[in-house]
């Protein structure tokens, strides 16, 4: 009985072994080609400007690593509530034509409450430029 | 032969083999789409393109891939090495590895997950580690800006963009995208028409997701230079441009299974034969436009004026031939192979549809400004998609009370859905008017 650890591990549904495979190899072409073309490609002749951040000409001016507008934490936080929100849907519409009324019902109420919230947000002015 | 492959292993011959190929043929695609669009976009601003390497430009990506992989590899000195190294693989890796869930027609798919969808979404929105990764180890302001606009967009749209799918979902009851196109063969309508909202909220999300104008921000180039990538040179910066094509084609295929049949041929419904054989006349259409495109390839083939070029062209008229002779031969081989085979035909029809409706509204709508752009997502098309998902949620329980065809029972919903669409439109207009970006 060869190999027969690919059928067994019921832990490790057989499905995903070409998906593994399929994941080494899309992770080893962009790698092996970096690499073995860094053998052929000219060598990289430094100076003082070339390796310089690029800034349309003009030296560059600080760290780029400072702060930034405080409306992306803002979108980040958004996004994780109406993300989180739509992966509870995904399960609820596979469901959905065995759940009938309840189901709506039930989705309803849910994105009811969403729904508050995010007028609630619109009103505040959450959404502005966001 | 036989006992060259134990038993155990048959299974995953192939789809690996389907692996290696997707892998070598992927960079391929992404350099002719490249090619496809500068000559759409030659088109539409009445000029040539790209004409001289090769004949009609047919051999530009090759020689761009050489040039690209043999430049000179620059790391900026204030850069973070390991993080700029390995920033350009995450991103490819992550779009090559979505293909994995995605049925190219009922034979060719690596792996059919029962979660195929998620699968596909989850892989390829880890694509923006590497955006905001690259952005941030550059050391650039403007790597930094552009990787921070992305993911902010990214994010936005993705929410937007399931949503619209979930209308779907309600439909079709799976997640697998082999059951998706099954429901809609056993529906028999394609959900592109049934619910034309989900459609449009996911086009428009996809285009945002995969940074094509008029949504393309976070690189745009007046503000800009290059956004994320400016730091980026030679091969490390075609990797990026490999994972964006690479996303263009998973939304496309995306988008083809969900709301455009997948495989299904168009016209279904419609079986009238060829006189005098049992083939259908829409069944030999592929192999009639193969044909078709390999006799114009040959006519066109003596008027180039370089005799490579002229070669070249002969070579495209082979390869156009054998393709048709495919095609052809499937309609005498078994329905399996038969559907296989015109399933990845028709499905790669439809992905190069939608591309180049990608192409046409990057060509014709100017680009957002940044506060717009969030404005679109989050105020028009987030309560939109939620406002669709109710309506189709109704519409279901409608057509189990009632009895219902699938169509009829639609069609309310995608008229309160259009005028919630008005409303919104209407609500948000004057706003845009009084506020002014004032910068990041």
């Amino acid at each position: 009985m060869r190999c027969s650890w690919v059928n067994v591990d019921p832990a490790m549904p057989s499905q995903y072994i070409p998906i593994l495979i399929y994941a080494l190899l899309a992770a080893a072409f962009p790698a092996v080609t970096l690499i073995v073309f860094k053998f052929i490609r000219p060598d990289m002749k430094p100076n003082g400007a070339k390796l310089e951040p690029y800034e349309c000409g003009v030296p560059p001016e600080g760290n780029a690593r400072g702060r930034y507008s405080v409306r992306f934490y803002m979108v980040a936080i958004l996004f994780v509530i109406f993300d989180v929100e739509t992966i509870f849907l995904f399960p609820w519409a596979i469901k959905y034509g065995q759940l009938g009324v309840y189901g709506l019902v039930t989705m309803l109420v849910f994105l009811g409450i969403l729904l508050i919230g995010y007028v609630w947000l619109y009103r505040k002015g959450a959404l502005d430029w966001v | 032969m036989g006992h060259l492959i134990p038993p155990s292993i048959m299974p995953y011959v192939l789809p690996v083999l389907y692996a290696v190929v997707i892998v070598a043929v992927l960079p391929l695609l992404a350099g002719y789409i490249v090619l496809m669009e500068r000559k759409v976009m030659a088109d539409m601003q009445a000029r040539l393109g790209p004409m001289r390497v090769g004949p009609h430009g047919l051999l530009q990506p090759i020689a761009d891939a050489v040039k690209l992989l043999l430049k000179e590899d620059i790391i900026p000195d204030k850069a973070d090495r390991l993080m700029f190294w390995f920033a350009p693989l995450v991103s490819v890796t992550m779009a090559l590895l979505a293909y994995s869930a995605l049925a190219i027609g009922p034979a060719f798919q690596i792996a059919d997950l029962n979660i195929g969808l998620l699968f596909i979404l989850a892989v390829s929105s880890l694509g923006i580690y590497g955006i905001v990764l690259g952005g941030w180890a550059s050391n650039s302001h403007y790597s930094l800006l552009g990787a921070l606009r992305s993911a902010a967009q990214l994010v936005s749209y993705e929410t937007a963009a399931g949503l619209g799918l979930i209308s779907v979902l309600l439909l079709a009851g799976s997640l697998s995208m082999k059951d998706i196109v099954q429901a809609q063969s056993d529906q028999g309508v394609w959900f592109g028409f049934s619910v034309p909202f989900g459609f449009f909220i996911y086009l428009v999300g996809s285009i945002a997701e995969t940074n094509r104008a008029p949504c393309d921000l976070p690189e745009a180039e007046s503000e800009l230079v290059a956004g994320y990538m400016t730091e980026y040179s030679g091969f490390r910066w075609s990797l990026y441009f490999l994972a964006e094509y690479a996303n263009m084609i998973i939304v496309a295929g995306i988008a083809t299974t969900l709301f455009l049949g997948g495989w299904l041929r168009p016209g279904a419904r419609y079986h009238e034969h060829i006189p005098g054989t049992g083939i259908e006349w829409l069944d030999a259409l592929p192999a009639l436009l193969t044909l078709g495109v390999a006799l114009y390839s040959l006519k066109l083939a003596p008027q180039q004026p370089v005799k490579i070029q002229k070669i070249v062209m002969g070579l495209v008229a082979v390869l156009c031939l054998g393709i048709a002779g495919i095609l052809a031969g499937a309609l005498f081989a078994p329905a399996g192979v038969m559907q296989g085979i015109h399933g990845a035909f028709w499905f790669m029809a439809k992905v190069f549809a939608y591309i180049y409706a990608f192409l046409w509204i990057r060509f014709t709508f100017p680009r957002y400004r940044f506060d717009q752009l969030m404005r679109l997502g989050w105020r028009f098309l987030i309560p939109l998609a939620l406002v669709n998902v109710i309506g189709v949620g109704v519409a279901i329980v409608l057509r189990q009370q009632f009895a219902w065809g699938p169509i009829v029972s639609l069609i309310p919903t995608t008229l309160a859905t259009l005028g919630v669409a008005m409303l919104l439109a209407k609500d948000d207009a004057p706003v845009s008017e009084a506020q002014t970006a004032d910068g990041e």
